[in-house]
């Protein structure tokens, strides 16, 4: 047949069905052929709650949605182009985000009358008339991915868990992408199980081959390479860029890594990255509770490694006391938020930013902790880096805040030079002469590191007040105020240390728009487009939130009127108006849900 | 018994320590009589006799009393905050595995707020030395009950008694899975020498509960074990290999009837002493030292002091070190460049 090839310039693909029906998986693939054929991409993951949900529930549908482009995107699409279901669940909660006249691949020996009724269907979709406005394409996978596989030997159970690689064959076809890099995947991962290698395999190219020879499809679709800065490109997500950028600046500095935690969606996975690299001597501890996670964080500072924590919000919440402890004792520590929907147990599979105001305020006492935001996936290997440059160079704890959008979320990230990396220098103290625990560095007011071991410097710390200079307890009162007043002053002065901000788009108008956060994306995206059609409009992404950087209070008085969309009630909002005293305005969204665009740009034009 | 070998002896031909060169420049602040004056001057005087330079050693504690005591040793010394010292000293340990590290603790903070850490910390068998105060109140936050005060006992807290069983901390910490359990008292010095020397050659996480006076506000609490005129009645000290006898002239022994003890008049040589209960500190069953530390549940029984277990086993540091030589050894030793650039990747010119 004579294929017709359609240039488009992106698209975006929605896999969904039970979670047991490896719609993460072939997403996943689908994002790894993109970004290696060079698309800028961006990528949602919607887990159920529920391990295994019942099959066929609304509760266990799982998503992944790609956006992939030839233009540089930050978002993975508000709305999709293709939505393939793998039952009556998934489309009921999936089919509202397909875009009138999208293509719709269903697979229909999935609508029989009980999934139907699980779903909440009265009757088959399929059926009457109301998908009309999609283009639906009503796939036996089950059936063919079965015939396909009759030869291999696998029992029904068994073919049947490949049919997501039939559907992925599909869409690999439908534009126009090679299955090489999936066939190479697939024989990696059941390396050790190779009757699936061939099954999977099979399923692929019938997936794909069904296409060709049914004609289904009247036009197959293209989508160019992006244009990206030169360099060396891979995928990657935010949990695994935070692990990569944490043994980085653990090889970068020479201190061991040692990882404390306890496991908690959607922080886990950083637990799991460390754990693979034992040979980078990389200690990751699994820890009886979120307060003993840090606290062997704490204690391997203490002895001069490079002490790290990780967790959400709940766990955040038992840490509070020892981060308060380590910034106290000023020991550096890193503690990692992956946010996710609170309050309480929340919504542990749904995306938030509403604990920053938990780590600004959530300790006793006066206890300032530096506070930096990743704010898309691989921004994560840059921030976390530079979370254990500050801590280490201040001798405090820092706290890296991701979320389980960008946690979870991949992308194009273009692998670093370790030569462009800034350095961390452990400093620590061997000098006898003149020692003195709390004796600070005169710029930085950073005290010495002198780890155990060291001959002549041993010395107490602890949580009760300090006396300046000796770290002698001390319950003077001229004195604890002194020591808050340098504390806090010890964080201030990081925002000396910290590059200028970054200002996009117009220098000075009528709007800016300022975030933190995995809200980057759909900013930035919103942004450009009400520059485009010109407005004098910009967007400023706060990587650091305390201190905040010392010309922001210059940059926002530029702008008549400054936007501050979040993930929560209004966390950053009241910051920076207590801060500045401008009388900036929120947007504010909390369903678990990120931003989209058309969201972004109705509240922006109202303003405007 | 299995002698283990330490990391960080004294280069010899360095001078001596003395106890002097562990006490740090700062006053020591208990109430005049209390307990942890004892446990101090012991520590301090056999700290020179296990060959540690003392930047190599480190004291951590919690929150409470005893928890002072890191201020008044001139090693290293972190006091941290209540319950957690477990999780620090760990971390501690972990990141430099050639310390001596001794984490101080009281009854509250070891089995109360810190429970849950205490008894992983048993498990875990990192080579630490856990020295529990166990005063049987709270003494900083000014008398209340504590998780070992005896059931009805009147505190501020409890005017008509407290409703709860207390813990026995030695049979936790065999629950846990210890490898060295002791017990041992303020007032004997010797003993409490001889016991935290045993608990520092002890690889592995050492235990010991010491028996600790507060004059102030659970004042004699122990004095049927430390009395001078009731001790050797009220006690019987467990030596490895010999059989459990007390009394003033050691006339009195224990064995088993059934499954309960029972007291019996012992006279060396005789058929009598035959049947008596002879102590094995190395089984690695833990049938007899669970049967010691319940023993004295029983009214007519004395209180077992010495080491209920010791036993050899493996500790997280050393199988953690072993899985980062294993790896190395089978993945090579890790290289970033490599880390960064691996998977899929591709150029863009
Ligand atoms: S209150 Fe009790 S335990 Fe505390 S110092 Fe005084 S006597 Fe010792």
């Amino acid at each position: 047949m004579h294929k017709q090839v359609e240039q488009i310039q992106e698209a975006t693909v929605l896999f969904a069905g039970d979670s047991g029906d490896g719609s993460q998986t072939i997403g996943t693939q689908m994002t790894e052929t993109s970004a290696i054929v060079g698309n800028d991409v961006a990528t949602l993951p919607d887990y159920p709650a529920e391990i295994q949900a019942p099959a066929g529930s609304l509760a266990g549908v799982s998503g992944f949605q790609l956006h992939f482009s030839s233009e540089n995107i930050h978002t993975p699409g508000d709305t999709c182009d293709v939505l393939v279901v793998m039952n009556p669940a998934a489309l009921k909660v999936n089919i509202h985000k397909l875009k009138t006249n999208g293509i719709l691949i269903v697979n229909s020996d999935n609508f029989a009358r009980r999934n139907l009724r699980l779903a909440g269907y009265e009757d088959n979709p399929l059926e009457d008339d109301s998908l009309t406005k999609y283009q639906v394409f009503p796939v036996e996978l089950t059936r063919l991915t079965g015939k396909a596989l009759e030869a291999t030997g696998l029992s029904t159970r068994e073919i049947d868990r490949c049919k997501n690689f039939f559907a992925l064959g599909m869409i690999l076809w439908l534009y126009n992408r090679p299955m090489e890099y999936t066939m190479r995947w697939i024989k990696t991962k059941f390396a050790k199980k190779p009757q699936y290698i061939e099954s999977n395999i099979l399923a692929l190219r019938a997936g794909n081959t069904y296409c060709e020879a049914t004609e289904q499809f009247a036009t197959s679709y293209e989508v160019k390479p992006a244009q990206f800065a030169s360099g060396k490109y891979r995928n990657i997500e935010g949990n695994m860029a935070t692990v990569l950028g944490l043994i980085t600046a653990s090889h970068q500095s020479g201190l061991q890594l040692v990882y404390g935690s306890y496991p908690i969606t959607p922080a886990s996975d950083i637990l799991h990255g460390l754990a693979q690299y034992r040979n980078f001597g990389v200690v990751t501890m699994q820890m009886e509770d979120e307060i003993s996670a840090v606290g062997v964080a704490i204690g391997a500072a203490f002895s001069g490694a490079l002490g790290v924590t990780g967790s959400s919000g709940p766990g955040l919440a038992l840490k509070s006391e020892a981060i308060n402890l380590a910034m106290i004792a000023e020991l550096p520590l890193i503690v990692c938020n992956i946010q996710r929907a609170g309050p309480s147990t929340g919504m542990p599979t749904k995306t938030e930013q509403s604990d920053l105001l938990q780590m600004f305020y959530g300790r006793n006492g006066e206890s300032p902790v530096p506070i930096l935001a990743a704010c898309c996936p691989h921004d994560c290997f840059e921030t976390i880096y530079e979370a254990c440059r500050i801590a280490v160079k201040y001798r405090t704890p820092v706290i890296f805040l991701s979320d389980l959008y960008i946690a979870l979320g991949a992308e194009p990230w273009r692998i670093p030079n370790l030569a462009e990396l800034p350095k961390i220098e452990p400093n620590f103290q061997t000098e006898v002469g003149g020692f003195e625990p709390y004796l600070r560095d005169e710029a930085t007011l950073a005290r010495p590191w002198a780890k155990p071991g060291t001959p002549g410097l041993e010395h107490r710390i602890g949580g009760l007040e300090k006396s300046d200079i000796t770290g002698n307890v001390s319950y003077d009162a001229e004195n604890h105020e002194k020591m808050v007043g340098i504390r806090a002053e010890k964080v201030a002065r990081i925002a000396e240390d910290i590059p200028p901000t970054e200002v996009f788009g117009a220098p000075e108008g009528e709007l800016l728009v300022l975030g933190w956060g995995g809200t980057y994306g759909t900013l930035r995206t919103s942004v450009e487009h009400k520059i485009d059609e010109g407005h004098a409009i910009a967007h400023v992404h706060l990587r650091y939130i305390n201190p905040f950087p010392s010309d922001l209070g210059e940059i926002l008085n530029r702008f008549k009127t400054v936007l501050i969309p979040e993930l929560n009630s209004g966390h950053l909002l009241q910051l920076i108006r207590a801060e500045y005293l401008v009388d900036a305005v929120g947007l504010n969204k909390v369903q678990g849900q990120p931003f989209q665009v058309f969201e972004l740009e109705s509240k922006i034009k109202s303003l405007l | 018994m299995r002698k283990n070998k330490k990391s960080s002896r004294i280069p010899s031909g360095a001078p001596t320590l003395t106890q002097k060169d562990f006490a740090s420049d700062q006053d020591v602040r208990w109430c005049p009589g209390c307990g942890d004056y004892s446990i101090l001057a012991q520590t301090r005087r056999i700290m020179p006799e296990l060959g540690v330079p003392k930047e190599n050693i480190v004291f951590i504690s919690g929150i409470g009393c005893s928890s002072r005591f890191p201020y008044y040793m001139n090693t290293y010394g972190f006091h941290t905050i209540h319950g957690r010292a477990p999780t620090i000293a760990s971390g501690v340990k972990m990141a430099n595995p050639d310390l001596s590290v001794w984490v101080i603790t009281g009854d509250g903070d070891a089995l109360s707020i810190g429970g849950n850490h205490f008894i992983h910390l048993m498990r875990r068998n990192f080579d630490i030395n856990v020295l529990l105060f166990n005063n049987r109140i709270y003494g900083l936050t000014k008398g209340q009950y504590s998780p070992t005060s005896e059931q009805g006992k009147q505190t501020k807290s409890t005017p008509l008694g407290s409703l709860e069983t207390p813990f026995n901390p030695i049979s936790l910490a065999l629950a846990s899975g210890a490898t060295f359990v002791a017990r041992s008292l303020d007032t004997d010095s010797h003993h409490l020498q001889s016991t935290i020397k045993a608990a520092f050659e002890h690889k592995g996480t050492s235990f010991i509960e010491i028996y600790q006076d507060c004059i102030i506000f659970n004042r004699d609490a122990f004095k049927q074990y430390t009395d001078k005129s009731t001790k050797s009645e009220n006690t019987v000290h467990l030596e490895h290999g010999e059989p459990l006898v007390f009394g003033k002239e050691g006339e009195k022994g224990i064995r088993l009837n059934g499954f309960l003890p029972e007291v019996t008049t012992a006279t060396n040589g005789t058929e009598a002493e035959a049947n008596l209960i002879v102590h094995d500190q190395y089984a690695e069953n833990t049938t007899l030292a669970n049967f010691l530390a319940r023993m004295s549940d029983m009214p007519e029984m004395p209180h077992p002091i010495g080491i209920f277990r010791s036993v050899h086993h493996p500790c997280y540091e050393e199988l953690m070190t072993q899985q980062i030589a294993w790896a190395k050894q089978q993945r090579g030793p890790g290289e970033i460049d490599a880390l960064l650039n691996a998977g899929d990747t591709w150029v863009v010119p």
